[in-house]
């Protein structure tokens, strides 16, 4: 493997990781914090993807963003009303708005499952023409995944740290003591949620941009794949500040990329990605929790072989 | 100050698992009374408590906190003028978040975008010092760290940072070992009579029960079968309370945990 193909390896992991870390930080928020496992993630990652491209085609490449934004809230909105005000279970809540939004997302497409973009002006079209003729014009993918990230990243930390951050925070630790601050956790859980999918939206809305093109499985297994990149990022920088636990996140899933890349270089088949991203997610979940047992399961194992007495 | 007027409430009612929790309760609380509250296992002490926080809607009857009917409004409405301590000492705090995030959290001042000011951390820190458990010193460190009677004391902080009209205290001491339950009970009439706070207290105590406060109800079958005040209940011994309460019961004091000394 040659010195260029190592870089064009690491920049592939780097953009695509940049691009999906933005659905971790939004797991970062519902699932670390308000402590809400949100299964409609893939349907809602997918919602932004065709809600992006049908606006980009018809010609509004900086509106794209902002209508898969607000398709995002709107979807999260109703994962946590089901949740909050009609007694759905939240992970039903989830499986149930992830369905629906299969029909949602094929009817955004205008009834087909497959959009291109090939000649549609997108934010990443237009910043190649900005950076032509600059050393950074081959990297204008990276340039637009990274200042996503980063004013994500931003708005992230310092609404985390507001009044209203701080309330969502306690949410998922403490309902109680929510409602005894006089806040209701009806509401964080609402705008929790909203926020959340607005971020998993946009990068459903990047990922089909810089690909030129939408197919209805574009975010399948999406949220398996944020998991493990979120579990990796917890490992890797899971202690300190919120500012820094977020950069973990984008770190996490830029460590998850680049084992798939690699493993794609080593001639595993696409295909494998997910059962891949599973294992991982298995690994992370499951491996301290046997950490754990293990002491116990030792001395299970050595009575058995009648090397320990049982009284 | 609080006025319950004819509350009931029975629990899945229609149903073999039936439970009359609260039967036809009226109590009026003057501003400033701090009143204690003991009965037998299940005789709706918490249940009392709930329904007054808004856990549920009572069936019938009407409470009145300051003048103002709360009886329809919601838990989170009500927490702005009623503080409330659990026998739980996890149940009051965010383990997950910062002694100062939490008291940011009940501090409750500024609005919803609003950062934590340096001088809101000063004004905390100032607070926790009153505590006189070196809690001060340890503002950034997650609230899971610290231990039951070190958390019930900063439960007691934050419910009552803002003074509430109304503190309830369910067995706020119960859990914890007997030196750190007299500290957190000295502290919580230290707060309660510098703030002049209307008080109810269920405790499991007798003692302390005749002790503290000025005012002692005996609770049996969702209702108040005795409410001592005044001279009467001055000179009053554990004794004299138990008698109290089975010519008012109608039957013995009937509780597991209760403490006689």
């Amino acid at each position: 493997m040659t010195l260029g193909s190592v870089l064009l390896l690491g920049q592939t992991a780097l953009k695509l990781g940049l691009i999906c870390s933005l659905t971790v930080l939004a797991l970062f928020l519902s699932y670390s914090m308000l402590n809400v496992c949100d299964l409609s993630t893939d349907g809602c990652f997918t919602l932004g993807a065709a809600v992006g491209a049908a606006v980009a085609i018809s010609g509004h490449p900086f509106l794209s963003i902002i209508a898969a934004m607000a398709a995002g809230v709107c979807s999260g909105f109703v994962t946590a009303l089901l949740q909050t005000k009609l007694g759905v279970e939240s992970l039903l809540a989830g499986i149930i708005v992830n369905t629906g939004l299969y029909s949602i997302n094929i009817a955004v497409m205008g009834g087909s499952s497959l959009l291109n973009m090939n000649k549609t002006e997108t934010v990443f079209t237009m910043m190649k023409s900005v950076l032509s003729g600059t050393p950074l014009s081959g990297q204008f993918d990276l340039v637009v995944a990274g200042i996503a990230v980063v004013l994500v990243i931003a708005v992230l930390v310092l609404f985390l740290k507001t009044r209203l951050g701080l309330a969502i925070r306690a949410t998922g630790n403490n309902a109680d003591m929510v409602r005894s601050s006089s806040i209701n956790p009806v509401f964080t859980t609402i705008v929790g949620l909203c926020v959340s999918n607005s971020f998993t939206a946009l990068s459903g809305c990047l990922l089909a941009q810089s690909q030129k093109s939408v197919d209805i499985n574009i975010g399948t297994g999406m949220v398996t794949i944020a998991l493990a990149s979120l579990l990796i990022g917890g490992t890797v920088m899971g202690r300190g500040g919120i500012l820094i636990r977020a950069v973990g996140m984008v770190v996490g899933a830029f460590i998850f990329r680049l084992v798939y890349t690699v493993a794609l270089r080593l001639n595993m088949p696409a295909f494998m990605l997910k059962l891949v991203s599973s294992i991982i997610v298995v690994i992370a979940i499951s491996g301290p929790y046997l950490k754990k047992q293990w002491p116990q399961l030792k001395r299970r194992l050595s009575h058995r072989k009648g090397g320990d007495a049982a009284c | 100050m609080l006025k319950l007027n004819h509350i009931s409430k029975t629990f899945n009612r229609g149903t073999v698992n039936e439970k009359v929790a609260i039967t036809d309760l009226t109590l009026h609380l003057k501003k400033g009374d701090f009143a204690t509250i003991i009965g037998s296992n299940g005789a709706g002490k918490s249940t009392l408590f709930n329904a007054i926080c808004g856990d549920f809607l009572t069936d019938t009857g009407s409470v009145v906190l300051d003048n103002e009917d709360v009886t329809f409004k919601p838990q989170h409405q009500r927490a702005r003028s009623i503080g409330r301590l659990y026998q739980d000492p996890m149940r009051g705090s965010a383990p997950g978040m910062t002694i100062l995030e939490n008291l940011a959290l009940a501090a409750g001042s500024g609005g919803w975008f609003s950062h934590i000011r340096k001088a809101d951390k000063e004004r905390f820190r100032e607070q926790l010092r009153l505590l006189d458990i070196g809690l001060e010193e340890r503002m950034s460190q997650p609230v899971g760290l610290l231990s039951g009677g070190q958390r019930q004391a900063l439960t007691l902080l934050m419910a009552t940072m803002n003074p509430p009209k109304l503190l309830l205290l369910d067995e706020h001491t119960a859990a914890l070992d007997p030196a750190t339950a007299d500290k957190v009970l000295e502290l919580t009439k230290k707060i309660v009579e510098e703030n002049h706070l209307t008080c109810l207290m269920i405790t499991h105590n007798m003692h302390s029960a005749l002790e503290l406060g000025n005012r002692v109800l005996m609770m049996d079958s969702g209702r108040i079968v005795l409410d001592i005040e005044g001279e009467e209940r001055d000179g009053l011994t554990v004794e004299d309370l138990l008698a109290r309460f089975s010519s008012g019961a109608g039957k013995e004091l009937d509780n597991d945990r209760i403490l006689l000394s």
